[in-house]
């Protein structure tokens, strides 16, 4: 996996170079101390410069979270806010991306912070202070979130680009097993039992329009003024009849296929009545970190089992 | 609301003059609170957005009638389109509407206060704290209509308890005041709980805006015992309502016993307060909009308030809904929203032309 060899990697640069590090707290272990054998600082990527190396990063984003470790930047990543859960073993703290706390973060004396939200000016707060802030917000396409993986890269000093040709490679592979249908099968993605969708402008959208498939929420924000994320009707959703339901609300909401078929009327749809209602894992479908091949491989999975 | 004006004689709120008891209430009014009902929820049944022809829609709904077998020419999923999730939806905003609207004209009549309503005396923001705390600790969410209740009944004796801090004799005011302030206090915790509950942002949020789009029947069935004890309980008080608008020595001088009947009639509007918000979310502007509206048109006697607010309070939200389901479609609109945007000038509007008997 993308994981082990990122860490590989690391650990090779780990024998070979040794960089003082001077903001590191007392009881760290001693310093991870590198100097990026690829990468050549300074760097410049997104309006943040470093000048070297960056040993205590912040990771206020589950994604940037997920990237970092991917890469084999995990070793220098000191915190991370309270939604990353993977990999497992990741620094948790009280931080939190969506209330973020510029005092707070720099009590972690970062020497780079990754947010994915520039609330309440906290990129300023944080420029104020001299601390470096990538901001990583969420993903439009793909080719966004592989941007941010390099750009990541770049700045942490471990080049995303083997990473970002692996899961590109996965998807297409994915993609391209699919059975040829004469008719696009269409398909609900639902983020909240309220009924809240994503159309194909969003990341995960345009990410099942590569599997061929037409999302019944695009009506619904045709000029996208709900950026992508409407809250659909009830009475639309059942005319519309989708081929295929899927759930990114499973662990968030308790819903489950047994819980969409209990829905009144929304047993007269397709994808209730031949059973294509897909339970995904919320939080990979959620974020744009390297784990999206399984959102992918869910999603083409679930496709492929219908009859074409 | 200003100082505590502890004994408002008939003329103490303003009513221009008008006593209690009078009323004005002309034969034609009484026609207007069904009719506005029939109306909203044909509307409410013949559009949507999923096109069903009316004649269709027509002929369906008589097929509900036993011993009648109409063609409506629907297939299969429109025929669940209109009886099992627009059908149930219309009469939720028929009883939601009732039930707010009533709670409200109790609560004005009860505090002898024209803002009481539900929101100001903390109410809602009791049920809401409940309802935020259920969904951001991940309680089963069929504990929602039992957690909002609770939270209802907790928050109106904290504020009837604060508001009677003061002293023996109750002022309308302070109990308001008291409302506000537990009302905020209750805000603030749920503002808390929702951020240290990020995840579950959307759902809580959505919740608070108002909807009567997902229960279907099983909604309607939940609601349906508590709007008639409530509205069965208030409608019973309604001499006690007008009898303690003038003041509680003049209610006890006429044999009545206000402090009961207060709680009687507290204790009734909440209930159907709390049952209303645990199935539609948060609501605003119904229980103090519709009760006025009917106030400045027919007159101040509550034999007239409290079933024309139960008329016109359903006919305004199966509207509003109709708004809520039809303006953005196929995407939803929060119902609250609308019951504020169309509410609120609605209400100035009618405070206008009805400027002699205002408030």
């Amino acid at each position: 996996m993308a994981v082990a060899r990122g860490r590989r990697t690391l650990a090779a640069i780990f024998a070979v170079v040794t960089l003082a590090s001077g903001c590191a707290s007392p009881d760290e272990p001693t310093p991870p101390a590198a100097s990026a054998p690829s990468g050549a600082f300074p760097v410049t990527v997104g309006g943040v410069t470093l000048g070297e190396r960056p040993d205590r990063i912040v990771s206020l984003s589950p994604t940037a979270t997920e990237v970092l470790f991917a890469i084999g930047a995990g070793p220098q990543v000191v915190a991370v806010d309270d939604q990353s859960d993977y990999p497992s073993g990741v620094p948790v703290t009280d931080l939190s991306g969506f209330q973020p706390n510029a005092e707070a973060i720099s009590a972690q004396s970062p020497d780079l912070v990754v947010i994915a939200n520039d609330i309440n000016g906290i990129v300023k707060a944080l420029t104020t202070l001299r601390i470096p802030v990538y901001l990583a917000p969420a993903a439009t396409s793909l080719d966004d979130a592989f941007r941010q993986w390099r750009e990541l890269g770049t700045l942490t000093g471990h080049p995303a680009d083997a990473l970002v040709t692996q899961v590109g490679t996965e998807i297409d592979k994915l993609v391209a097993d699919l059975p040829q249908r004469a008719e696009p099968l269409t398909y609900y993605y639902e983020l909240g039992p309220e009924l809240y969708s994503a159309t194909s402008t969003t990341f995960v959208g345009a990410l099942l329009g590569r599997a061929g498939l037409t999302n019944v929420a695009d009506p619904a924000d045709a000029n996208a003024a709900a950026g992508g994320y409407p809250q659909l009707n009830q009475e639309f959703l059942v005319k519309a009849n989708p081929d295929l339901i899927f759930l990114a609300d499973v662990t968030c909401c308790a819903q489950s296929a047994a819980t969409v078929a209990a829905r009144p009327g929304w047993d007269t749809m397709t994808a209730v009545r031949t059973k294509q209602i897909v339970a995904l894992d919320d939080d990979v479908a959620s974020r744009w970190g390297p784990r999206v091949v399984d959102l992918v491989r869910a999603v083409t999975d679930a496709v492929a089992k219908v009859p074409a | 609301m200003g100082p505590a004006r502890r004994r408002p004689g008939p003329r103490g709120h303003g009513r221009g003059g008008q006593g209690p008891g009078v009323t004005r209430l002309r034969p034609l009014w009484w026609l207007t609170g069904p009719l506005a009902v029939v109306l909203a929820g044909v509307a409410g049944l013949a559009f949507g957005p999923v096109p069903l022809p009316p004649v269709a829609v027509a002929a369906e709904m008589l097929n509900l009638i036993p011993g009648i077998r109409l063609e409506s020419g629907l297939d299969e999923r429109e025929v669940a389109v209109l009886l099992r999730l627009r059908l149930p939806r219309v009469v939720l905003g028929l009883l939601v509407g009732a039930m707010l609207a009533l709670a409200g004209a109790a609560y004005q009549g009860v505090f002898r206060n024209p803002l009481a309503d539900p929101y100001l005396l903390g109410v809602a923001a009791g049920a809401g704290l409940a309802a935020t705390a259920v969904i951001a600790l991940d309680g089963p969410r069929a504990l929602l209509p039992a957690a909002a209740f609770t939270g209802a009944l907790a928050a109106i004796g904290l504020t009837y308890l604060l508001g009677a801090a003061g002293g023996r004799e109750r002022s309308p005011a302070a109990l308001i005041l008291a409302g506000v302030a537990v009302a905020a206090f209750l805000e603030a915790g749920q503002t808390w709980l929702m951020q240290r509950h990020a995840d579950d942002l959307r759902e809580i949020y959505s919740w608070l805006l108002g909807r009567l789009a997902t229960g279907g029947w099983s909604d309607v069935r939940m609601l349906l015992p508590y709007v008639l004890v409530t509205s069965v309980v208030v409608l019973l008080h309604r001499r006690e309502l007008d009898v303690l608008t003038v003041g509680d020595e003049e209610a006890a001088g006429l044999g009545l016993h206000p402090r009961r009947s207060r709680l009687i009639l507290v204790a009734a509007a909440s209930l159907g307060t709390a049952a209303a918000v645990s199935v539609s979310g948060l609501i605003g502007f119904v229980g103090v909009i519709v009760p006025h509206t009917v106030r400045l048109l027919a007159g101040a006697s509550y034999r007239a308030i409290l079933p024309l607010s139960m008329l016109f309070g359903a006919a305004f939200l199966m509207l509003a809904d109709l708004i809520a389901r039809t303006a953005v479609a196929p995407a939803e609109v929060p119902i609250g929203v609308i019951t504020a945007l169309f509410g609120a000038p609605f209400f100035v509007l009618v405070l206008r032309t009805h400027r002699r008997v205002a408030l």
